[in-house]
C-alpha cells in the first residue's frame, strides 16, 4: 500500500496546479495520470489562450502544460506516476490503480478527483459509420498524432470545441464543408468564430444531422432545419459530402470515482450534466475528496488551473499544512475565478454554480 | 444494411431497441442496463448514459434530473484479470 498526504487522480491543467499548490504548502503529493504524458487537454491545445497574465495568457496550451510539468519537476515532494489508471475508491479511503502492469493500492489523507470530461455522443442513423468522430478525438489524432482523419469534414456543433477543431483543421489542409448548430445562434467565443467565418465556412444555425450516409464508411451526411421548438423541419433538408463528420455537442464530467466515493451529486445540465456538490474551497460533501477542474462542471482550462490551486491549497490545510502566504492566495485565487467568470460569457457557469455551491 | 441509429457501442444497441425496451416497462438505466447489457462494455457507459436518461425522460414526462443514474462499481475501466489476480504491486 502506497501511502501519500494527498493523492490528486488527473494531471491536467487542473490536477497539474493542484499538486504545484499542495506541494508549495509542504504537503506529500502523488500525482497520477493514466497517459504517459502530463497535460491532459492542454497537449493538443496549439492554440494562444486569454485571459490574464497569471492563467498564463497569449502562451499556447501544449506550451502551458511543459512549463506545469517543469514546476511540478521542482518539487521534491511531488511523486509523479504516469500511465497509472485509477480504477475504483472503496469504502475504507483506498484507491485502486493500473501500473505497469499491475494493481497499485493508495491510502491518501485527501484525494483530489481532477479527471475532467469525456465527449457526449449523438444519436443519429447510421452514427457508426468509419469516419464519425467526436471532434476532442479528432483533436488528439491530428495535433498529437499528427494524423489527418480525412479531406472533407462537416463539424456537428459551434461551441469553441467545434470552432477551434474546425480552424485548426484548415491549417492542416482538411476543408470544412460546415459546422451545424441546433440553436439559433454560434455557441463559442466570438473570436474564434470570426477566423471560420472569414474563411468563409458556411455556419447552420438553427440545423441539425438527420443523418449520415455511406456505404462502408461515412460519404456524407443530410442536415435539416429546426423550427422555433427545435422540430425538424421537412422539405429543408441539405445534403453535405464529407469523408468525416465531427460530433462537438459538448462534455460530460467524468464522475465515477466521487459516485463511488459517495459524493452527493447533482445534474446542473449548465455544467455538463451530474457534478458534485462543493463549497468554494472545492471540498465535496466527502471531506477527503475535493474536485478540480472538468469533473466539477465543465468549463475553460483557466478555470480549472484556478480550481486546481484552490483545491491544492485547501487540501493541504486541511490536514495542518500552512504557510504564512494561505489566506492571501487562496482569496487571489477565488477573486481570479470570480473575474474569469464574470461577463456575458460566464453567465451558463454562473447560473449552474449557483445550484451547486 | 438498414439504417441504425447506435445508442451503445460496446454492445451494439439501436435507439429503436432501447426505446422498445423502455416501451415494455424498464424504465430505469439499471434496469436497461441489466436486461440488455447496455452500458456494461469497455466504456462502461460513458457513451450511451445520457442518452439513455434522456429516452426515458421523453418517454416518462421526467425531468433529467429526475433520472436516477446507474450503480457505479470498480473498476471504471476494463482491466485484465491478470492484473487482479497478479494482486498488489510487491515493491511498494
Amino acid at each position: 500500500m502506497l501511502k501519500t498526504d494527498i493523492a490528486i487522480i488527473g494531471a491536467g491543467p487542473a490536477g497539474l496546479n493542484a499538486a504545484i499548490s499542495a506541494a508549495s504548502m509542504g504537503a506529500g503529493v502523488l500525482l497520477l495520470d493514466r497517459d504517459e504524458f502530463v497535460g491532459g487537454q492542454l497537449i493538443k491545445q496549439t492554440h494562444k489562450f486569454f485571459g490574464s497574465r497569471e492563467q498564463h495568457a497569449s502562451t499556447r496550451g501544449i506550451d502551458i502544460a511543459g512549463l506545469l510539468h517543469e514546476k511540478v519537476k521542482e518539487y521534491k515532494n511531488i511523486e509523479l506516476r504516469l500511465g497509472a489508471t485509477v480504477l475504483g475508491y472503496y469504502p475504507d479511503g483506498v484507491i485502486t490503480a493500473e501500473y505497469q502492469g499491475r494493481l497499485l493500492k493508495i491510502k491518501a489523507q485527501r484525494y483530489i478527483v481532477a479527471t475532467g470530461a469525456a465527449e457526449k455522443s449523438l444519436p443519429f442513423p447510421n452514427n457508426d459509420l468509419p469516419g464519425i468522430y467526436g471532434a476532442g478525438a479528432v483533436q488528439t489524432l491530428t495535433n498529437v498524432y499528427g494524423v489527418l482523419p480525412g479531406q472533407r469534414v462537416l463539424m456537428v456543433g459551434s461551441g469553441n470545441i467545434g470552432l477551434i477543431v474546425s480552424y485548426q483543421l484548415m491549417q492542416a489542409g482538411v476543408e470544412v464543408a460546415g459546422i451545424v448548430e441546433a440553436a439559433p445562434n454560434i455557441g463559442g467565443y466570438l473570436v474564434h468564430a470570426a477566423k471560420i467565418r472569414r474563411a468563409g465556412v458556411p455556419v447552420f444555425t438553427s440545423h441539425t444531422i438527420k443523418e449520415a450516409y455511406g456505404d462502408s464508411v461515412v460519404q456524407g451526411a443530410v442536415i435539416w432545419q429546426l423550427d422555433e421548438k427545435w422540430q425538424p423541419v421537412p422539405g429543408t433538408e441539405k445534403d453535405i459530402k464529407a469523408d468525416v463528420i465531427c460530433v462537438a455537442v459538448g462534455l460530460t464530467p467524468l464522475t465515477e470515482l466521487l459516485w463511488q466515493a459517495g459524493c452527493k451529486m447533482k445534474f446542473v445540465s449548465q455544467l455538463g450534466g451530474h457534478v458534485p456538490v462543493r463549497d468554494e474551497n472545492m471540498m465535496t460533501t466527502m471531506p477527503d475528496i475535493y474536485v478540480a477542474g472538468d469533473v466539477s462542471g465543465v468549463e475553460e482550462a483557466s478555470a480549472a488551473m484556478v480550481e486546481g490551486k484552490i483545491a491544492g491549497l485547501c487540501a493541504a490545510a486541511s490536514i495542518g499544512c500552512s504557510t504564512g502566504e494561505f489566506d492571501e492566495l487562496r482569496s487571489r485565487a477565488l477573486s481570479q475565478l470570480a473575474e474569469l467568470r464574470s461577463g456575458p460569457a460566464g453567465e451558463k457557469i454562473r447560473s449552474g454554480l449557483k445550484l451547486l455551491v | 444494411m438498414p439504417d441504425r441509429t447506435i445508442v451503445c457501442r460496446c454492445e451494439d444497441l439501436s435507439l429503436e431497441e432501447i426505446r422498445e425496451l423502455i416501451d415494455q416497462g424498464f424504465k430505469s438505466i439499471d434496469e436497461i442496463k441489466r436486461i440488455s447489457r447496455c452500458g456494461m462494455g469497455p466504456c462502461q457507459g460513458r457513451g450511451c448514459r445520457q442518452i439513455v436518461a434522456q429516452e426515458i425522460a421523453a418517454a416518462t414526462g421526467k425531468k433529467l434530473d429526475e433520472i436516477e443514474m446507474p450503480k457505479f462499481r470498480p473498476p471504471v475501466k476494463p482491466v485484465k484479470l491478470g492484473i487482479l489476480l497478479g494482486g498488489e504491486k510487491e515493491d511498494e
